[in-house]
This record gives structure tokens, sequence and C-alpha cells, in this order.
């Protein structure tokens, strides 16, 4: 599939920031099932940023804005080529051994609900027990923006019932390194189909499988991952694979908006 | 008062001591086992014998005048407005013979770079961790472990620069280590100013003893800084040393190194990223820094990747230093090394590592997470010192064998609910040595703490913190619970 | 250098000066309240001593009259307010203590010993006897401190510096008292009693501690416009604005020949200073001394401000 993306974060203050810096995962890598035809991230000083490759194998650019500005936009826009691999990840860059990837964090670090969670699985078969996983939380955490924010852990999202794709993405990681799984956390682009645009932004889950290697869960939509996925970052939890992680020194009431357009391009467009 | 009934006050004390029959044979670094002087301490030993206590109390009081007025003071946490505190200080110097001193030297080495081989194995491959020499939990699950170095390639593949060694002895052969401190150790400005306050009051002692220099560390500390500076980089490095400010426990120390090598000591609002570098605001507009020797904890390096509310960091320094683009000294995630529950790991790490048998011993240790070693540890808790894995500064520790039944009892509680959480070992009989009290001369336990560098190459400077415990047959020498230090003498031949 | 450090040097150096011209001008109050006089002038010394410290506003936010033992305890020990004496000793030290490694042990000591005394002695131990030699003790602390930085600090910008602050701080402190002042100077007004005049001239050269160098210098009785001459123009007298910023002057060229680069401070200063230089006390009264001071003082502000601008002091 072929598919055109356009992702816009402007950060707006009230009273100007003197200084702002961004760390920007915003640019998606190559592998398997997945290829970058075009990529601009566009942003003030851009020219002047750092990339470099992190512990999880994204592509990252540090960008410094070392003056005093009332509004930052961050544009990043291209097209990328994708088919469907059944959710599995396979000639990514990795950085990290797997079992990094066992490490619970603040957001994922479980506790009897969740353990209570991977107790009550009933398959016998490894895989079919990470499917019968994704479905348990897709059932037991009903979609509802605003009752999560984005410090909410995996134990509070189950708790309250509801959340949003980044709680589902973190129940089913806690619940699988709890059950000794290499997990992590994957943000990046959905096609919703038809002409909506709603939740192109989006996140799932990945956990390592011995023999077959790294293989998506998306409890929010109940599937793996398809040719509409477009994998951006990953990391061991949102934290550490968010696509924007910005700090400002000055800046008061700071408005953030988002836009994300996510579309299935014709062949005849491509060209 | 003289030095002999000195003596017989010593062993009034120590018969009333009530505690485990190891600690009252504890071997004296100036009296040995009971059996006469021991070589290194002739002449200081004759020396003590001439001094009449009320003289050696007018000193000790000259030298904390000479302490106050420098400003070599440390403020005690939870201490309101307490803030600054002079660490108790003894003019009775602890004195190492030569030959000890390169055997600690050769055991010192070994460790340090063993504990280097470790980090950067860790933060790549984690090989130890396939051979099965380390638990993967132990180390993937540890709160000392920080994900976002992996991959890192420092300088010279050096993660701890700077550690400081906590070395016990308990007979004229047996030295143990401690703990190793990997992260950012202190004391090392208290090896430098007790040395300098003894030389100023007592000229004659060390113009009766050859005592090896310990002022060349400034200097060896700037060229192992100097020699971890980024590559590619053409021309001198400039070096900064970060601090969290005059409020922190060891300010004095972090600006009594800079001004030592001369470097600029800075704070985290001091510094930006700019145009891809570590820029410092100086007078004349940003300038870049290739070295930070950063006095402030991992947590609190970078808002970006540690903790978000850290305002005494600075935003993007962890990017730039994965990018090669600044050194820092000591490398965010060198915990993993010295976490108390890796402690135990440390012998076969060094065997995993050097392929040699550790010159210096390990404490035994329980690990508690074990099972069938939490059980002993419960069983024998008056014997035993138990110490919590990420606890520092002797604070929530057990002495079993000063400790009350409700304390043990209290612990035995904390272990039962958080094993996982404690790791325990035999009370050792730390050596004692001769300390000026209130009512004289008295042996008192103490521990010591050489500060290694490791750059180019290792660099040690003859000598270390001696810390003491200043109330009878204590065994916590920390300063933040009332411990003192004293002048640490390595004799040359 | 970093700019904090230049920022702290630079307020280390005012705060140590602020100090001491706290304890001269708390002395001459004292000492005026002490006349024998008719009726209670006491009140209207104070109120003009508060004045010139720039402390009036504070006062009367805390206490309702003006007693004797009030304002001395407010000018020497109040931690309420920030230019006390012990409020600066306490912010030259803090200031000292961040660059204590700009510092000389020497100068460090100074200080440090200074805050560590001052901050031991008891308000309620003070008696109206003992208060003059608290005040000859901090001048003298001043003075060591002075005396540690001259002495043993390398001329590079730490000394320029504080320099700066230095006398930057003891233009804006004298021409202050001259403001508060102003009127016991215009020739014009007659003032009640000659007596009282001369108390009141006498004090106003007291507070900088000119009263008798005065006498070598002009040979002659008070008179208000030799007087004001002497601490807005006289180049040899060492708290005249004159020489103040012969002094700031001496020193921002020596930072504009060290950087290598000028700012628009340099032209403040040359500006300020070629009015001094070329002024004319006849013509000062003519156009107002009052006007005269009052843009002085605009002025040595805006000097500050370009200072810190110039030289990164806040990164």
């Amino acid at each position: 599939m072929l598919i055109s993306i356009g992702h816009v974060t402007r950060y707006t203050y009230a009273l100007p920031a003197t200084s702002s810096i961004y760390t920007l995962r915003l640019t998606p890598p190559t592998f398997e099932g997945q290829r970058i035809l075009s990529w601009r991230v566009e942003m003030p000083d851009i020219q002047q940023a750092l990339r470099y490759r992190d512990a999880f194998g994204n592509i990252c650019h540090l960008v410094s804005i070392p003056r005093t500005h009332s509004e930052i936009a961050i544009i990043a826009r291209g097209s990328v080529e994708t088919q469907d691999k059944s959710g599995f990840v396979r000639g990514a860059t990795e950085v990290s051994p797997t079992r990094v990837y066992r490490r619970q964090t603040d957001r994922t670090a479980p506790d009897e609900s969740i353990a209570d969670l991977v107790a009550g699985l009933k398959s016998p078969d490894r895989i079919d027990k990470l499917h019968e996983l994704m479905q348990v939380i897709g059932e037991r955490v009903t979609y509802e923006i605003g009752a999560t924010n984005a410090h909410t852990s995996a134990v509070e999202a189950l708790k309250d019932g509801r959340g949003v794709c980044q709680d589902h993405a973190h129940i089913f990681i806690s619940a699988a390194r709890l059950m000794g799984l290499p997990a992590r956390y994957v943000s990046g682009y959905f096609v919703t189909g038809g002409d909506t645009a709603s939740e192109a932004q989006h996140a799932w889950a990945e956990t390592f499988i011995d023999g077959l290697g790294w293989l998506g869960f998306d409890p929010a939509n109940q599937l793996c991952p398809t040719d509409r996925y477009v994998r951006l970052a990953c990391g061991l939890d949102a934290a550490s694979a968010a696509p924007i992680t910005g700090n400002r020194r000055g800046g008061v009431d700071e408005v953030l908006d988002v836009f994300v357009e996510v579309q299935q391009q014709s062949s005849a467009q491509q060209q | 008062m003289d030095w002999q009934s000195g003596r017989k006050l010593q062993q009034q004390e120590q018969t009333s001591l009530k505690v485990g029959a190891s600690l009252r044979k504890a071997f004296d670094e100036m009296n040995g086992a009971g059996d006469g002087v021991r070589a290194p301490y002739t002449a200081v030993s004759e020396w003590l014998g001439t001094q009449k206590l009320d003289d050696l109390k007018r000193k000790l009081l000259e030298a904390e005048t000479m302490f106050r007025r420098t400003g070599i003071t440390f403020a005690v946490y939870g201490k309101e407005e307490a803030a600054e505190r002079l660490i108790p200080f003894d003019i009775i110097p602890r004195i190492i013979a030569a030959a000890e001193w390169r055997r600690l030297t050769a055991g010192i080495e070994q460790r340090v770079r063993a504990l280097n081989a470790f980090m950067y194995d860790i933060y790549h491959r984690q090989e130890i961790i396939k051979a099965g020499k380390i638990p993967e939990e132990l180390v993937i699950s540890n709160s000392a472990f920080v994900p976002e170095m992996m991959g890192v390639e420092p300088p010279l593949g050096i993660y701890s620069h700077i550690i400081g060694i906590d070395i016990v002895r308990t007979s004229e052969n047996d030295f143990f280590v401690l703990e190793d401190n990997t992260r950012t150790p202190s004391g090392v400005s208290y090896m430098l100013e007790n040395r300098e306050t003894m030389m100023h009051m007592f000229p004659d002692l060390f113009a009766r003893n050859r005592v090896a220099p310990v002022d060349d560390y400034p200097e060896n500390l700037l060229k192992t800084l100097a020699s971890v500076a980024p590559r590619n980089m053409d021309g001198e490095p400039t070096i900064a040393l970060l601090t969290p400010g005059q409020y922190n426990s060891a300010y004095f120390e972090h600006s009594f190194l800079a001004d030592q090598m001369g470097v600029e000591l800075v704070e985290g609002h001091d510094l930006i990223v700019k145009d891809g570098y570590l820029q410092m605001k100086t007078t004349q507009g940003p300038r870049r820094i290739d070295v930070l020797y950063r006095r402030i904890d991992d947590d609190f390096l970078d808002p970006l990747v540690f903790r978000p509310d850290s305002i005494l960091g600075v935003p993007g320094l962890f990017d730039l230093y994965r990018a090669g683009r600044v050194s820092i000294v000591n490398a965010p995630g060198g915990g993993i090394a010295d976490d108390k529950a890796i402690y135990s790991y440390i012998p076969e790490i060094i065997k995993f590592y050097t392929g040699r048998a550790p010159i210096l011993q390990n404490v035994p240790t329980y690990n508690c997470r074990k099972p069938d070693e939490l059980k002993y540890v419960l069983d024998h808790l008056p014997e035993l010192v138990v110490k919590e894995v990420h606890g520092s500064g002797g604070y929530g520790m057990l002495v079993g064998p000063t400790a009350s039944k409700a304390e043990i009892e209290a612990f035995r509680q904390k272990l039962t609910s958080n094993a996982s959480n404690y790791i325990a070992q035999p009370t050792l009989a730390l050596s004692t040595c001769p300390t000026l009290v209130e009512a004289g001369v008295a042996p008192r336990h103490l521990d010591l703490r050489p500060f290694v560098l490791f750059g180019d190459e290792v660099r040690l400077s003859a000598g270390g913190l001696t810390r003491v415990a200043l109330q009878a047959g204590s065994l916590v020498v920390n300063s933040s619970q009332g411990g003192g230090t004293k002048d640490t003498w390595v004799l040359q031949d | 250098m970093l700019g904090r450090t230049a920022n702290d040097l630079y307020w280390l150096a005012r705060y140590v000066e602020r100090a001491e011209n706290m304890a001269r001008l708390t002395e001459v109050g004292y000492r005026i309240v002490l006349l024998p006089r008719d009726g209670d002038g006491t009140h209207e010394e104070w109120r003009s001593t508060l004045a010139s410290a720039g402390c009036a506003q504070g006062y009367f936010s805390k206490f309702e009259s003006l007693n004797t033992r009030d304002v001395i305890n407010y000018l020497l020990f109040d931690f309420s307010n920030p230019s006390s004496v012990k409020s600066c000793l306490a912010a030259a030290r803090r200031n000292g203590r961040a660059q204590r490694t700009s510092l000389t042990r020497d100068m460090w000591e100074s200080l440090n010993s200074a805050w560590i005394e001052f901050s031991n002695i008891d308000p309620a131990s003070i008696s109206a006897g003992e208060l003059p030699r608290v005040l000859d003790w901090v001048r003298s602390r001043s003075a060591l401190y002075r005396g540690a930085l001259l002495n043993t600090i390398l001329r590079n910008d730490t000394f320029f510096f504080s320099q700066l602050g230095t006398f930057l701080e003891r233009a804006d402190n004298t021409a202050r008292i001259l403001d508060v002042k102003y009127y016991v100077l215009l020739p014009q007004i007659e003032m009640v009693g000659g007596g009282v005049d001369a108390v009141q001239w006498a004090a106003i050269l007291r507070s900088v501690s000119a009263h008798r160098s005065y006498r070598w210098v002009y040979k002659e009785n008070y008179k208000p416009w030799r007087i004001a001459e002497y601490l807005i123009l006289n180049q040899a007298m060492p708290r005249s604005l004159r020489s103040s910023y012969d002094e700031i002057s001496v020193a921002l060229n020596d930072l504009a020949n060290l950087y290598g680069a000028r700012a628009a401070c340099h032209d403040t200063v040359a500006a300020t200073r070629a009015l001094l230089a070329n002024g004319n006390i006849d013509d000062i009264f003519q156009s107002g001394l009052h006007e005269f001071i009052e843009d002085f003082i605009i002025r040595n502000n805006r000097l500050g401000n370009e200072v810190a601008e110039a030289y990164h002091f806040n990164g």
C-alpha cells in the first residue's frame, strides 16, 4: 500500500519561551514490509540538528532553538510503501539485545490486576495466548478519549476500564513482560479507511517470540499490524517511543495542536 | 595525660563493649593484634608518646578553625538550616606501608578495569548474561540499569573514570572491598585538605616520615578528563565541572576541584545545547564544552531523557553524549556496577573479564532475594550487617551486634516483606586506629576510600580518605552518621 | 568567564560596598539624634536616613513610627530588609560562595569570617554605647575585603567586574545621599538656624567619610555649593561621582581590551564621565541640583543594565 502522511505539531505560548529543544523520533525506519519513498521534517533550525540513533534503534534529531520565540511548528510529511507481513517486523535496525525489552517501566509496572489478566488466559499455544491477551484487553478497556492522559499507567487504565491506544499498548506490554516475553511500545500511523482521518496517529505493541522474531499486536483495533500500519518509533513505553519530546525555558500557557493526516495514495498520485 | 594512660583507657573501653567477640579482637593499625607497635607507625607512636593531651586538643581546635575558615563544610540532609557543618577531623594519621599500598594498588587497578569492562558489556552485547554468570533479571530489572545507555560508545570505552573504592581491613593481611562507588564518589577534597592541614600543623612529623604526596590528584584528574575528550576534536579540550549548586552537600568539593584544575564550575542554567554542541554562557557569549565532569546524579542530567522536572541538568545533554559531541564523566548508568545486589557477583565479574582471580577480596554477601540465603540471614540477624540494596550514606542499615532487640525485630519485618531489597554481610571486625577523643587517645574503627582515576591509564594518588567512626565500638564511618576523617599516609620505601 | 560568574562578582562587590554604606549612614543618623536640640527632631533625621538608604518604604510597611531602636535594627540586623547590613553580608557571602573558585583565599576568608562573626551578633545585646564599635567593625570588614581584593586578585575580568560593582554602588549611594539632602544644600532657601545647617552639612560629608578631607581641599568652612561640588565633581575625592566614574571607566576599558569588543555601556560611561569632567557647579545649581542628581541616577542604573546585557550576566 502506498501511504501519504502529513503530521503537524504546533506549540504556541502566551508568554514566549527563551529557548527550547526537541528530540524528534519522526523519521520512519525502513525494514521488510516498510519502505520510505520520500520523507521530510521541517522546523526552524532543523538544518543544524544533530542526527543519531537511540538505544532502541530509532532515527532521532535533536533540534535546539536557542532564542526567544512564541511559536514552533514541526511538520513531518512523506510517503511510505508498505506490505502486509502478518505483523512481523524483520530487518529493522536493532541496537539493544531483546532481553532489554523485558524491563518494566513506571508506566508498565504490573500489579495483581495484570497478573490476574495473565493467569486468566486459557490458550495453550504461546501465540494464541497473545491474541487472546489482545482480545481481553480490548474487551476490558473501552476506547474513550480523555479518560486517561499521557502519564496514565497500565495498571491505572486497566482499573478504570477506559483508555486510548497508548493505554491498550501499555497493558499489553506489561502483561507480556510479566509472561517473560520481551515487549515494546510502537508509535506510528494508521490508515483508518474511508475518508476519515481519525486516530491516524496510533500506537501498538510488539513482542518478541523466540524463533519467530518481533510480532506486532494492536489491542485497540484487535489485530496484528497490516500494510495499513506505518511504524515510526519504538521504545520501552510511550515516553521512550514518543515522536516528539521537548523542553523549554520560559514560555507560559503552552497550547499544543497536533494535526495528522494519513491517506492511501493511488499509484497515479505517487507518480 | 600522656599516650600511656591513653592506652589504659582504651583497654577499659574495650572490656566494657557489649559487642560480638570478633570486635573485641579488632586489629589495630598502630598496635597490631597487641604485639607491639607496627613498623609504619614507629615514628608517629614515638611522637604521640611525647605529646600532652591538652596540646593535642588545642591542635585539633586549631585544625577545625582552619577548616571552617577555608569553608570546607558539608550539608546534612534533612537538617534544616544546619546547612554547613564540619566533618570532624582527627589529627592522628592513618598509615599504610609501601608494600601494603602496592598490593592495594594492584587490586584496585584490576577491579577498576573489570568494572568498566562489565559496564561496556552490559551496555552492549551482554555476554556475561549470555554466559549465565549473572542472572538476567538482576541487570535488566535493576533500577540502576539505564536502558537509554544501550549502544553508547564512550571514548576509550570507559564509563566510570573516577571510582572510590571502600576498603576495610580485618588483620595484618586481610583487606576487603566493602563497596565500589562508580557513580559520583565524593570525599577527595578531604584527602587533599586533611593533608594540607596536617603539613601546616605538624611539619616535624613529615620530616620524620617519608610520606608520599597526594597533591598530584587534581593534575591526574585533569589528565584523565582530557584523555576522554570526544574523538575527532581538534585542539585542547575545554573541561567544566557541573555542580547542582552551592546548597549541595558536596559543593565545597566541587568548587575546590574546579579551582585546583583551573576549569569552570558550571550549573545547569549556565549551559545550553546550541549548534549541535554543549555550550556554556560566558561573558563573551557561548563557548563549547568538550568534557563535562558532572557531580549531579543521572536522574537530573537531562530532563528530555530522565526526570522531566529536573532543573539541575541540561536538556539535550544526553543526546549530545550519545552522538559523541561531549563526554560525560562519569557516564550515566554506572550505578549498575556498584549496585549492592550486583556486588556479590564482582569476584565472578573480575574473573570473567580479566581471566584472573580477584586480588582484593569481597566481603561474603548474602543475597536476601535467594530464599535459602534469606533464611540464613533471618536466623543470624544479631551477627550480621543488613543493608538496603539501593541505600547509601549508612542510612537504612542494621548493624546486628550493636542493634537493640526492637531494631532487629523491625528489620526482620522489612526483610520478610521485601527481601530482594536487602543484602546481608557478616559483621567485620574493622581495624582500629588510635584517635583523639574527649577522654584521651583511644582506638576507633575505620575504613579507607582511595580515589582511582581511569582514562588513557589508571592513575591512583598514594592515599585516600580514611573515615573513622568516632563513637566507641561503632562501625558506621559515614560522615552523615557522625563519622570523622583522618589524613591517610602511604609511606615510601 | 561564565556570565553568571561576572554577575555574582559584580553583586558581591555591590553588597560589600552597600553594607559599608549602610553602616556609615546609620552612624551619621545616630550621631545627629544624639545632639541636643529643641523639640523632637529625632524622627525627621531618621526619616531622611531611611530615605538615603532607600529603606523608607520597607520600614514604614513594618513599623508605624520612627523609633531609634527600630530604625537601627532595621538598617543593621533585619533580614526582611534586603539592604540591611546583615542581608548585604549574607548576599555577599552567598555570591562569593557561588564563585568560590574566582576568589582568592584571602578574599574568601575575609568574606566568610565577616558573615560568621556578624551573624553571631545578638541585636538585643547591642547597647547604645556599643553601636559605634559594631559600625566600625562593619566598615573595617569591608575595608579588609577590598584590601584582599586589591592585593591578591589577578588584574583580569574577575577584578574588573568587582570594580564595576563597587563603584556603581558607590556612585549610586553618594548620589542618593545628595538627593535626599539636597534641600539642605540649596543656597536660595534660608534654613532656620545656622547651627543646624552646619550639623547637616557635616553629616552629609561624614556619611561619605569626607568631613576632614573637605577642610584639606577647600581650606574654608562648609559651603553648600562647595560640598556639592566636592561630592559630584572632585576628581580626588574617592567617593565622588567623578572619581567613581573614573574607576568605572577604567574597568570598562580594561574589559574592552581584554575581550577585544566594546558595547553600549562603553558609550554610556564615556558620556556620563564627560558630563562630570566638564561640569561646573554653578551651572548645576542653575539648572537644578535635584534634576541633575535624578538624571545621574537614571544614567547610573542604565549603565548597570547595559553592563549586564553586554557581558551576558543572565546567560
